[in-house]
């Protein structure tokens, strides 16, 4: 039997292979770049939804890490966006000012936090949650890590409800106001700004600050995944006490993955009370976990452009919904007869389970290697040993 | 001076004394047998070595150092890699992955390293790489590299696991039934493989059921029995002693 071997990285093919890549990737940044100028024709309420759409990106990609790579079901996952958004509100707010005289005689101008402070501070202090979650679960694996993590979220949000007596510190239920927007340099983004002639709203500027951070995030995940970490997460997604036995730290290296993975939740958060101005928690019900684990899923876990996909599409639909559906139903019925918000966990509903039936890898798995013919030989590979594997796209 | 040295150790599940007073020791440069009936403990005392189980008590040392089998990966650490009796690969990765993942041991880039691309972090990933084809070349599934590890054939999986292993520079590979399930072809290639892994100086301990792959390959072996050494030799002593006939087929029965 001869050897076969990929071809190397020299040849013309893998040459091809990379100007069509650069090709694409050139062609998907036009379109980032041309969208929300596009959407400003059809309403503010498009950017915004652009905009959030680049944040569940980054919050599906934290969660990635810890679901899609090292296999760990984490359905508490927006406790971290919580974390950061309320640690970016805190910062950047008359809040603890208003309530703290102590503060107030610290800062007489306010607590103004720079969000070259705030982000930064925002993911240590979500990826010190992520270690704190990590830390009593190491030893769970499936039902059991999910229910723990499903705690985890709520007891984040009722902290978050319930921390406004004796002290108040998170003003409870009411959620912190006046929030300082993001500013960076003399450019302040709650105002619109001309670049070379364009104006730029509010939301079009926070967008693109927000796409910019959904990249970098997608190039940090691609390089850990394509790493010795990314590999020894994915040994442990796939046999636990075999990469013990290749010697991988199984309890730092789940660490690091909750960690991580929380760190994309935080700058998310953070974003999120900057753009809002405001948070409370009711923006941090399990339900939201629920639907960041839907993007994985549906996109396609463990793959990265599967899960930017899934985000997209999922966070695009109910604005689409809102649009579409609500006033076809004014015009048929002359008012609307079933609520988009119902509609759409509906849709939700229905999309999982006929992705789960027909699709279980998702819109847009990793590519299968491996069901190629074997090169030299005739037998064909055994049939795969494992019932979750499945369907080849 | 022997490689492992491993004395008195016993361990009891309940009711169940597993092993008791199990002590052995592994020159280096030898494969090492460790035969038995079915439920002798073989396997136990591979786990209890390698850290997978804790022992009740034992003492053990590997290369002359003390090392306490507590926790897995210090052990794989310590220069112990194994493969299973039921094959534990990492399924939905490719056979090079697979490989490279038994590089983690000996390598040392961290988180931030990898997501800036240091240029150590890329020397070291491409070393990793090329250890890896290396050692799929060298167990003879070098065309392979690419192919998930569940669509391997039986026998590949099972020198994808010896490569995995290797890759972790061990002093002591543990192999547990490496031969199950293979047929007459594999079992020889997989005969010639271990004889050129000893050649390369890496002393084997190896479990098995075969009776004739063990005799013709072992240096030296041991038999257990219901948790206890009954015999401890060259193939040939001990395939003629009657302590062990008899725990392989049972005592004659005599007439009251």
């Amino acid at each position: 039997m001869t050897p076969v071997r990929a071809p190397a990285t020299a040849d013309p093919q893998s040459a091809a292979a990379r100007r069509r890549a650069l090709l694409t990737g050139l062609a998907i940044t036009a379109v980032v770049l041309v969208l929300p100028l596009a959407a400003g024709w059809l309403g503010t309420a498009w950017v915004r939804a652009l905009a959030f759409a680049a944040l569940y990106v980054m919050l599906a990609l934290g969660l990635n890490i810890v679901v899609g790579f090292a296999g760990l079901l984490d359905l508490g996952y927006i406790a971290f966006y919580a974390v950061g958004a309320y640690t970016f509100a805190l910062l950047a707010s008359p809040h603890l000012t208003d309530n703290f005289p102590a503060i107030a005689l610290a800062f007489p101008g306010g607590l103004h936090v720079p969000i070259w402070v705030a982000i930064p501070l925002g993911a240590t202090i979500a990826a010190g949650f992520g270690v704190l979650l990590g830390a009593p679960v190491l030893k769970l694996r499936g039902d059991y890590l999910a229910i723990v993590t499903l705690g985890f979220g709520e007891i984040i949000r009722i902290f978050l409800n319930n921390l406004n007596r004796p002290l108040n510190f998170t003003n409870g239920p009411q959620g912190i106001n006046l929030i300082d927007p993001v500013r960076i340099g003399i450019v302040s983004f709650d105002r619109p700004l001309d670049v070379l002639g364009v104006q730029l709203t509010s939301p079009q500027l926070y967008y693109y600050l927000f796409a910019a951070l959904a990249a970098l995030s997608a190039l940090v995940c691609a390089r850990l995944q394509d790493s010795r970490l990314g590999r020894a997460w994915m040994a442990i997604r796939e046999d636990e006490t075999a990469a013990k036995a290749m010697g991988i730290n199984v309890r730092n290296v789940k660490l690091l993955a909750f960690g991580l993975g929380a760190t994309f939740g935080g700058v998310a958060g953070a974003m999120f009370g900057a753009f809002q101005g405001f948070v409370s928690p009711e923006s941090f019900s399990l339900m939201e976990s629920v639907i960041v684990l839907s993007m994985i899923v549906l996109g396609g876990l463990g793959h990265i452009p599967g899960v930017i996909f899934g985000a997209v599409l999922l966070s695009v639909f109910p604005e689409v919904l809102r649009h579409t559906v609500g006033p076809l139903q004014e015009q048929i019925f002359g008012r609307i007869v079933i609520d988009t918000e119902v509609l759409r966990m509906l849709l939700y509903g229905i999309a999982l389970v006929v992705i789960m039936l027909y699709r279980p890898r998702g819109l847009w798995p990793a590519p299968l290697h491996g069901t190629a013919r074997a090169p030299g030989g005739g037998d064909a590979p055994p049939p795969a040993n494992r019932a979750a594997g499945g369907v080849e796209p | 001076m022997s490689l492992l040295q491993v004395g008195g150790v016993s361990r009891r599940f309940g009711g169940l004394q597993a092993l008791s007073d199990v002590s052995m020791s592994i020159a280096r440069g030898q494969i090492y047998g460790l035969i038995g009936p079915n439920g002798a403990g073989k396997t136990t005392f591979f786990n209890v070595i390698t850290g997978l189980v804790r022992p009740d008590a034992g003492s053990f040392m590997l290369d002359g150092k003390a090392y306490e089998p507590t926790a897995v990966h210090r052990v794989a650490a310590a220069g112990i890699a194994r493969t299973f009796q039921n094959i534990r690969l990492f399924a939905e990765m490719t056979a090079l992955e697979n490989v490279m993942v038994g590089r983690h041991v000996r390598t040392h880039c961290g988180a931030l390293a990898a997501v800036l691309r240091t240029p150590a972090a890329r020397a070291e990933e491409a070393a990793i790489r090329a250890r890896a084809l290396e050692l799929l070349d060298y167990v003879g599934i070098g065309a392979f590299g690419h192919l998930r590890a569940r669509t391997l054939s039986y026998g590949d999986q099972r020198r994808l696991e010896i490569a995995r292993a290797l890759a972790t520079d061990p002093k002591l590979l543990a192999l547990d039934e490496p031969a199950a399930g293979m047929n007459g072809t594999e079992k020889v290639e997989l005969r010639r493989l271990l004889e050129r892994i000893r050649a390369n100086g890496v002393t084997i301990l190896l479990i098995e059921h075969d009776v004739k792959l063990v005799m013709g390959l072992c240096d030296r072996v041991t038999v257990l029995d219901e948790g206890r050494v009954i015999k401890e030799g060259e193939p040939a002593q001990v395939q003629r002693d009657p302590a062990v006939i008899e725990a392989y087929l049972g005592r004659a029965h005599e007439p009251a």
